[in-house]
């Protein structure tokens, strides 16, 4: 501290201080500002994700260390009645594939002589979760692909079960995903059953999902199974998205009061897929 | 003339285990009550090296955070930078306030640093409501001694060496 002028040691002192507070407050709020509008900042933000990549992979290592180890280190006999399970699976899968494809051929006959363009089936990629606390008041994850991987953003994600959100912030080797469950995101659906459309909103608890635009007299009951309509552009048509389980009807209420449980497991997955709609499966 | 940032080991680390500590998973149970780590470690350095850690520190390692937890760019950047100028401006006082005493002004620069956080996402459209969110002024505040006497004593350690 030898070369340093008394002032230097009392940064409170004079109007530098009060200049520097202020050109930076002008710069934060200028980048919340563009930020709150959607694709301003996306380079940014991607050379940013690069910078964090380290902090993030440090946090996840512990966790896929713990995972590898256990997979790495499991004994014979676990493995080989796994291995069976896999085996006894897959069978019951690829007989459910044989029906599949004949349904499949037979859509698109039928798609064919009503001259509609025939569904198409997509392109899908794992992707892992990283052992990652976010803003605990939004509802998002870290995912370890980003756009070296070929992701997008706007991508939809998926588990084994049903819709889980879509690609919000893409960095090149990491990206975050906003699930359906986020209070700010809002899917396109149509009930199963009849193909009633509407809205699905996300009300930040992991097991609600909130339909708040249809009619009283709407034809909607418990159990209905809620697919993604494919408008809106930005998640493919026909996957699992929720099941209705309560339904409140307010006289005094325009609109009833519906709730529907999410068909992915929002809160336990560690493994999800990546889809790229309408891009035939590579092989 | 003093430069605006001066590059310092020891800070940068112990800025690098808060931005880690501040995404590290936790069990549901605690895990709203997770301190503000680098609130409490901006506080920390702009109270004990004022010269060396100022704004410009604060509003970077703001900067970062909001890039790990998806917040709108430039929020914690804000919070941050905004505690850091209060305290550079009290450092002084602060500084040789009683122990408990200045526990309680951490908890006030705190709760000043979680209601610009709370006032941002409330003017982006994204409100929360709930106590949840003001359970980190408190076990923050409680930590405050612990947390300063471990980095004042890492500090002296890494120094010496």
């Amino acid at each position: 501290m030898a070369g340093l002028k008394p002032t230097d040691v009392l940064p409170g002192r004079g109007p530098a201080l009060g200049t520097r507070l202020f050109l930076l407050l002008a710069c934060s709020i200028l980048l919340m500002v563009l930020d709150s509008r959607e694709d301003y900042l996306q380079y940014i933000h991607s050379k940013l994700n690069i910078v964090v990549y380290p902090i993030q992979a440090a946090v996840d290592l512990p966790f896929s260390l713990a995972d590898w180890a256990s997979t790495s280190l499991a004994s014979r006999r676990r493995l080989l009645a796994e291995n069976q399970d896999l085996r006894r699976r897959q069978l019951r899968s690829d007989a459910s594939v044989q029906k599949m494809i004949a349904i499949e051929a037979e859509n698109a006959r039928l798609r064919a002589l009503m001259d509609t363009a025939a569904l198409m089936s997509d392109r899908t990629m794992v992707t892992e979760i990283m052992a990652i606390d976010l803003n605990p008041y939004r509802r998002l994850l870290t995912i370890n692909k980003g756009s070296s991987a070929g992701a997008y953003r706007g991508q939809p994600v998926v588990d084994a079960f049903g819709i889980v959100g879509q690609i919000s912030d893409l960095g090149p080797l990491s990206s975050q995903v906003l699930l359906i469950s986020d209070p700010e995101h809002a899917v396109p659906v149509e009930v199963n059953r009849n193909g009633l459309r509407t809205i699905a909103v996300g009300t930040g608890d992991a097991q609600i999902l909130n339909l708040p635009f249809l009619p009283k007299n709407a034809d909607i009951r418990l159990g209905d199974l809620l697919v993604t309509s494919g408008l809106g552009g930005v998640f493919p048509a026909g996957y699992p998205v929720a099941e209705i389980n309560k339904i409140e009807i307010d006289p005094s209420r325009p609109f009833a009061h519906i709730e529907a449980a999410p068909a992915a497991e929002l809160d336990k997955v560690r493994e999800l897929l990546l889809i790229w709609p309408g891009d035939e499966q590579v092989q | 003339m003093r430069p605006v940032f001066r590059f310092d080991g020891f800070i940068f680390t112990s800025l690098i285990s808060g931005l880690i500590l501040t995404i590290a998973p936790l069990p549901d149970a605690i895990d709203a009550w997770r301190p503000a780590w680098l609130a409490m470690l901006v506080l920390y350095w702009t109270l004990d090296q004022p010269e060396r850690f100022g704004l410009l520190g604060a509003w970077l390692v703001g900067i970062a955070m909001d890039t790990l937890t998806g917040t709108l760019l430039g929020q914690h950047a804000l919070a941050l930078m905004v505690i850091a100028f209060i305290n550079l401006k009290l450092h002084l006082r602060i500084r040789v306030f009683p122990k408990g005493q200045q526990a309680l002004a951490i908890l006030m620069l705190v709760l000043v640093y979680e209601f610009l956080l709370f006032w941002v996402d409330g003017v982006a459209g994204f409100t929360t409501s709930g106590i949840a969110r003001w359970l980190p002024v408190l076990s923050s505040a409680a930590l405050w001694l612990p947390v300063a006497a471990l980095l004042k004593g890492a500090m002296v350690l890494a120094r010496r060496a």
